[in-house]
């Protein structure tokens, strides 16, 4: 197969980038590199969630609770750097979601419940834990990590937002791929039998997935506090987003098949049908109906491709 | 014959406690739920002696009411192994609208456009469930998304006509009769309705035979796609009414005024017995899970328990209860 073949969703997906780019700039003449940069600050929590969801998608299962860890996360980081540096707060947030995230994991490996029933309860759970840690928004940002995000490296329209991102999910994402947890991944989202009678941990690797889901959703978490300033207890839209996302960018619901490349080209385009809605001044409560409306449509599409797959 | 009594007799001897707890509860979950109901009932008593009486009689039960309504629709969606995210904010809807359209003409059209707003909720749920096979939770999670945005539009073109709330919806919402909420009036026939069609119509064997096993119904002649969209229709339905009693209750409608009950909705329906997984559950359960979810509302106020702790509380809860369901129904 040869390159353009293989990555044929990923190149289309790029090419509907560009195009809906170019549309952005006919409906705003001067959209130039301070406009690339909002919408990849905008971007950043979304694709850290779409990175999070994509993960356990691959794996066969589904987290509802992303959106939630998130928040625990964001009200951790900002109430830790309160009264302490960032590295260690930084530190301590990314092993808290981890954590959680591997206590999601555990809980469905050991009870035997549905990914799908577990994540709901955990959603609830975290979302209390959120408001426990933090009953109004609160807290702080150490100033270094919030001027990381903002303008351009190097040359005009490379936002450092977007590299902040590529290397957050690069330095998790691409070893792990290339180990054998990868594998086993794939393999126990392809067929969980399969993969069982060829002498893979079922149990393990789904608590491992479920972990660096947690770990993206930390770092999603850190992205939202170096965006307000602030630690927000209530949840963001990120949950119904994130599976959108996820199916848009060419990852199978129920298993096995896709990468992390594709949502995250997926979260820039749903991200910027938002900008070109803003710019053409739509109402921003119309755009969020048009864009749940979009959003809904997608996993609609996901859900009738996969009957095909599977009748097929 | 004595063959038969023989194995019989066999098997009831080597199936383990658990397991005949297991099939006791799931025939028959009403009477664990009563004894539970019972005593939480005696801890609220002993916690603060005095106040059991009949007007801690009449609140309990009118606010278990609007809980009960809407874990209808919680249970009645499970029985075919989904679930409605949307039934909240359907219900908040449906008392926006009708506070809003009322001052403009009249409580008859209000009542009936909100309740036109809460069937097509739940027609495009059933569309999305049932044609295009999306996963119920994922698709009224979205339309519940897509509906809040409608109603935020919509709250800007009603903003200057103020809200007024049809006279019948408070007396029904707020007003005793010899003691009793007056939602009575309205949730004894509802539930009576639920209990005897799930179980004496068509419709309401349809519902388990799908969430039993879908496929062998398909292929029995049922036409899944026609099922799905009655369901979440009726749902739809039923979750504007309950709409349209909370608003007569809290006689201030707002953006969230339902919202709130969701998560104690779906907990109610999993305490009651019903199986998230399709196929089992009964109404009954489910008015004693909302009365047992109520009675544990107030003890937590008493404990002056924060917010967050009770929303974990009920996650944990919807978590547990499931988990022993599973635990207990595994080895059948």
């Amino acid at each position: 197969m040869s390159f353009a073949q293989k990555h044929a969703w990923t190149l289309g997906l790029v090419a509907l980038f560009l195009v809906l780019l170019g549309i952005t700039k006919l409906v705003q003449p001067t959209f130039g590199a301070s406009g690339l940069e909002s919408l990849a600050r905008a971007a950043l929590p979304f694709a850290f969630a779409t990175a999070a969801m994509a993960v356990v998608v691959i794996v066969g299962g589904i987290d509802l609770s992303v959106a939630s860890i998130m928040a625990v996360c964001a009200v951790t980081a900002a109430v830790l750097m309160e009264s302490m540096g960032a590295v260690p707060a930084v530190l301590i947030t990314l092993a808290m979601g981890l954590g959680m995230g591997m206590i999601n994991g555990a809980l469905i490996v050991l009870t035997k419940v549905p990914d799908i029933v577990v994540t709901l309860a955990m959603l609830f759970v975290w979302e209390g834990t959120a408001l426990l840690i933090l009953n109004a928004p609160g807290g702080t940002v150490a100033d270094g990590l919030q001027s990381a995000i903002a303008g351009s490296f190097l040359v005009d329209g490379l936002p450092n937002a977007l590299i902040v991102m590529a290397v957050a999910i690069a330095i998790v994402w691409i070893p792990l791929k290339r180990s054998k947890l990868g594998l086993s991944i794939y393999a126990v989202g392809s067929s969980e039998l399969a993969a069982f009678r060829s002498g893979v941990a079922v149990g393990r690797t789904k608590i491992a997935a479920y972990g660096i889901c947690g770990l993206f959703c930390a770092m999603g978490g850190l992205s939202l506090i170096m965006l307000t300033g602030i630690g927000e207890p209530v949840p963001g839209p990120y949950l119904l987003a994130s599976v959108a996302a996820v199916v848009l960018g060419g990852v199978v619901l129920g298993g096995g098949i896709g990468g992390l490349l594709g949502p995250i080209i997926a979260v820039f385009i749903l991200r910027i049908i938002r900008t070109i809605l803003t710019l053409a001044a739509v109402d921003p409560n119309v755009t969020t109906i048009i864009e749940g409306t979009i959003m809904v449509g997608v996993v609609m599409f996901g859900a009738v491709l996969m009957m095909r797959r599977r009748s097929t | 014959m004595s063959m038969i009594d023989q194995t019989d007799q066999a098997e009831v001897e080597t199936t383990p406690l658990h397991v005949r707890i297991g099939r006791f509860m799931g025939d028959y979950p009403v009477i664990p739920l009563i004894i539970l109901l019972g005593c939480l009932v005696g801890v609220l008593e002993f916690m603060r002696p005095g106040i059991i009486s009949p007007f801690w009689l009449g609140n309990t039960i009118k606010f278990a009411i609007p809980l009960a309504m809407l874990a209808a629709c919680q249970m009645l969606t499970m029985l075919t192994a989904g679930i409605d995210l949307s039934a909240a904010v359907v219900a908040t809807v449906s008392a926006f609208v009708v506070a809003s359209v009322t001052p403009l003409y009249g409580p008859f059209a209000g009542v009936m456009i909100a309740l036109g707003a809460a069937v097509l909720v739940g027609l495009v749920n059933g569309f999305g469930v049932g044609v295009a096979r999306v996963h119920p939770l994922i698709m009224t999670l979205g339309t519940g998304l897509i509906a809040t945005g409608c109603l935020q539009v919509y709250q800007r073109f009603v903003i200057n006509t103020g809200a007024d709330i049809p006279d019948f919806l408070e007396w029904l919402g707020t007003g005793r009769t010899a003691g009793m909420p007056n939602g009575l009036f309205l949730f004894v026939p509802f539930a009576a309705a639920i209990l005897l069609g799930l179980r004496y119509t068509g419709f309401g064997r349809l519902l388990f035979a799908l969430g039993s096993n879908e496929h062998a119904a398909k292929l029995s002649g049922v036409r899944s796609w026609q099922v799905f969209m009655a369901l979440y229709a009726l749902v739809g339905l039923i979750a504007g009414i309950t709409g349209l009693l909370y608003v007569g209750m809290i006689r201030a409608p707002s953006l969230s005024l339902a919202n709130p009950l969701l998560l104690p909705s779906v907990a109610a329906a999993v305490i009651g017995g019903t199986s998230i997984f399709g196929g089992r559950g009964s109404y009954a359960g489910t008015i004693v899970g909302a009365l047992i979810l109520t009675v544990i509302g107030t003890l937590l106020t008493l404990l002056q328990m924060p917010q967050g702790a009770r929303v974990v509380f009920f996650g944990l809860i919807i978590l547990g209860v499931t988990a022993l369901y599973v635990r207990l129904t595994e080895n059948r």
